[in-house]
């Protein structure tokens, strides 16, 4: 295979992995006004996420890094395109982390409300901006052959755009709700399976309604009608997700995270697979759309971050893999009692 | 309104701002790193009442130093977009880097480091601290190799109308960047045992929790000795290394006009950039710059009328930066010299006590000072010679990186206020209650 080519997966697989670590911890934060009735519920769920969520959020990091390394021309007129769209994302994820940190330090009902509320915002916003931008992404953004941005914020708000918003954060909402039913217990645990089961039965419509709307939307399809064996990624999103109500109903809770984790995977693929050469399209003129091939870094630089990224990111995963086993467990009241705790 | 000017404006906010945290972040996990050490291996509850008081300082600290890093690396995109095209096959490889081998490590270990210390022995957690201690000063040495590069490009051709990698050593081994890396994170440390210092002088004038703050003071003060004179020697090797490699910023920081041999350092100045001289100048030393720029009192210096108007760096801000820092520098190996006298006398030296307290801001400055000199004596470059700041900026509205800079002007000043009263309220809490 083609360097280029690999990197354009590995770039892919870097998103897919960053939606799906930190996807639950915005989800937590969707669900944490609504699903935590108590300030206890409240501490269970900003603990269960606690001890992983700053190693989850450098998946963006370095997802944002490689595209630079990797793909230099495509972080450039992405980012100054998506100006608004990402210093909003940004400034949210900033008021997410202070919030989760500085929450406990005082104890005092008008200090947990303030930071409560940004908690939701810092998540509820990321993950629909990210929605509406891939989506957007997948439809083609309108730049011209300069790198130079023709559209405004508001026409990223478009129904297409809205509807992959909506795609995420329900399917982050899922995934974190399902996060829950393993780190807490008893009746808040049954709360959470219930809502998961809520979720689903409206993801699955909007997840629909998404893999048609992208049909007409999007000229995704056109790599699945070329290669037919891409289908099995559409087929295993498909049937990650059913599976995951079947998980949840077995009070199988780790099957059920993993099924929702598999259905996150499956669908940025879906887009990534579809997408393939391209990483940024241009809805002006094809010929101005930027691809692996036309917008990727040297071939010295693509060999040596190969062997960089070869080496670390299964490092990564080895001792986060590690970090989650660490902390598996329910939060138990012990784990709130600790000074340190959220 | 120029998105030019707007976007340094608030390239400039978000770093210095950044800046503020990410020098004790370095400096105090190590100082944390051996105190939980000396916890684990000798079971002294001191320690442990030690490594949890400045472990709650260290995270929020922390907290604020990881959310304002995050828009700097996209930042690069978002207003430089001009830049990261013709650059990025160098430059992106050391921020993906910085990623992928180091921040990663951080941030993962910290979360252990926080939620584990029931789930981990006293002596893995101590490693844990180690690792976050590593991992963060790691990352600073990718960073700083990028910005080497900005300052002094290397290993590089110009190929398809962008800079591309010829010779990646080459740009890891960086003679700026490793001046720079042995400048910095010396001086990290250097801030984070002033910080030490300072606040257990506090509790030291008071007299209370001695046991914990004696021995927090006198760690910092061999740590305080050491870096200070590693600073200053290193700052000495930068020094030259610049007169070498950037003439116009050596002349701006010194606000040196005529080309000279013997060129004197002048004590104090107010340059005049119209007039392409100096309106007041008091105290000249006959031959010190040649000296310092070049270990030569005989050496010819380049003045800034020598260097065209449009490759001068601004002379106001570069020169008093240099300044600010080098005096502050010289101060704080003074006091630690001074310190290391009285370091058995600490509870009879009130007076040292209550300077060191207030000398607790004076590294950040000295820092952010060293950051103004390093940067805005660079302009009007972005990439030394090679890509002008002006040709580096996206092709966006000026109209939004208004509104940006405004917002991080806010949420930045609301955090830092948050931030501060938070590491305030908790040196005041002092340290846990001893426990037999």
């Amino acid at each position: 295979m083609e360097l280029q080519t690999i990197w354009f997966f590995l770039w892919g697989l870097l998103w897919a992995v960053f939606f799906l670590t930190d996807g639950f911890d915005f989800g937590i934060g969707i669900l944490y006004p609504f699903a935590g009735k108590t300030d206890r519920d409240k501490r269970v769920m900003l603990n269960a996420k606690g001890p992983l969520w700053d190693g989850n959020e450098v998946w963006l990091i370095t997802a944002g890094g490689v595209t630079f390394a990797a793909f230099p021309k495509v972080y450039a007129t992405m980012f100054s395109s998506l100006y608004t769209p990402l210093m909003l994302i940004l400034f949210a994820l900033i008021f997410r982390g202070v919030a989760l940190h500085f929450r406990g330090k005082i104890e005092s009902p008008g200090w947990k409300k303030t930071w409560d509320t940004l908690i939701f915002i810092g998540s509820f916003f990321p993950a629909l901006l990210f929605g509406v931008a891939f989506a957007n992404i997948f439809a083609g953004i309108p730049f011209d052959d300069q790198g130079l941005y023709h559209g405004n914020t508001f026409k990223l708000l478009n129904p297409y755009g809205l509807l992959g918003g909506v795609l995420f954060v329900l399917l982050f909402m899922l995934h974190g709700a399902n996060w829950m039913t393993i780190k807490a217990t008893g009746e808040l645990r049954d709360r959470f399976a219930e809502i998961a089961a809520k979720i689903w039965m409206v993801l699955v419509p909007v997840a629909v309604i998404f893999l048609i709307a992208s049909f007409f939307a999007t000229s995704l399809y056109d790599n699945y009608i070329k290669s037919p064996a891409l289908f099995l990624v559409i087929f295993v999103a498909v049937a990650a997700l059913l599976s995951a109500r079947y998980f949840t109903a077995q009070k199988a809770w780790f099957s059920a995270w993993f099924a929702s984790a598999l259905t996150i995977m499956g669908c940025t693929f879906f887009g990534i697979c579809g997408l393939y050469p391209a990483l940024f399209p241009s809805s002006m003129d094809p010929a101005w759309t930027l691809t692996a091939m036309n917008a990727s870094s040297s071939p010295l630089t693509l060999k040596i971050m190969l062997v960089v990224v070869s080496i670390f990111i299964p490092l990564v995963i080895a001792y986060q893999t590690w970090s989650y086993h660490l902390f598996k467990d329910p939060v138990s009241d012990e784990d709130l009692d600790m000074d340190e705790a959220y | 309104m120029d998105p030019v000017f707007l976007s340094r404006l608030q390239f400039a906010a978000a770093t210095m701002f950044h800046f503020l945290f990410v020098p004790l972040t370095l400096g105090l996990s190590i100082l944390i790193a051996y105190m939980e050490t000396k916890y684990a291996w000798s079971g002294d509850k001191n320690y442990l009442r030690m490594t949890k008081f400045w472990g709650k300082l260290f995270l929020i600290n922390f907290a604020l130093g990881v959310v304002t890093g995050i828009t700097l690396e996209f930042q690069f995109g978002t207003n430089w977009s001009r830049y990261s095209e013709y650059v990025g096959d160098v430059f992106g490889s050391l921020l993906a880097i910085e990623a992928s081998a180091a921040f990663f490590l951080e941030s993962t270990f910290i979360g252990i480091w926080i939620f584990g210390w029931k789930k981990l022995s006293a002596k893995a957690h101590a490693i844990v601290m180690w690792l976050v201690a590593f991992a963060g000063n790691f990352s600073a040495v990718w960073i700083l190799l990028a910005n080497g590069f900005m300052q002094n490009p290397v290993g590089y051709d110009i190929r398809n109308g962008r800079a591309e990698l010829t010779d990646f050593l080459a740009v890891i081994t960086n003679k700026h960047g490793l001046l720079e890396i042995i400048h910095v994170v010396p001086a990290s440390l250097l801030l984070g045992a002033f910080f030490v210092m300072g606040i257990s002088a506090y509790h030291l004038l008071k007299k209370q929790h001695t046991e914990v703050f004696l021995k927090s003071f006198r760690i910092a003060l061999v740590v305080g000795l050491v870096s200070s004179l590693v600073v200053g020697l290193t700052g000495d090797m930068h020094g030259v290394n610049v007169s070498k490699t950037q003439p116009a910023k050596l002349a701006a920081m010194e606000s040196h006009w005529e080309t000279t041999a013997q060129a004197p350092i002048i004590m104090f100045a107010i340059p005049d950039e119209e007039q392409e001289k100096n309106k007041i100048e008091i105290g000249s030393i006959p031959g010190l710059l040649s000296f310092l720029g070049f270990h030569d009192f005989n050496a010819e210096v380049v003045g800034l009328r020598d260097i065209p108007k449009e490759d001068r760096p601004p002379v106001l801000p570069t020169f008093i930066g240099f300044r600010t820092m080098v005096g502050l520098g010289t101060l704080f190996i003074l006091l630690m010299i001074y310190g290391w006298f009285r370091r058995d006398k600490l509870l009879e030296s009130p007076n040292f006590l209550r300077i060191m307290m207030f000398a607790i801001p004076l590294p950040y400055i000295a820092m952010e000072m060293g950051w103004v000199v390093s940067e805005v004596g660079r302009q009007p470059w972005i990439v030394y010679n090679l890509m002008r700041t002006a040709d580096a900026v996206s092709p966006i509205a000026g109209s939004q990186v208004m509104v940006s800079l405004t917002a991080f002007i806010l949420v930045y000043g609301l955090l830092g206020a948050v931030g501060f009263y938070l590491i305030a309220k908790s040196v005041k809490e002092g340290p846990e209650a001893a426990t037999a």
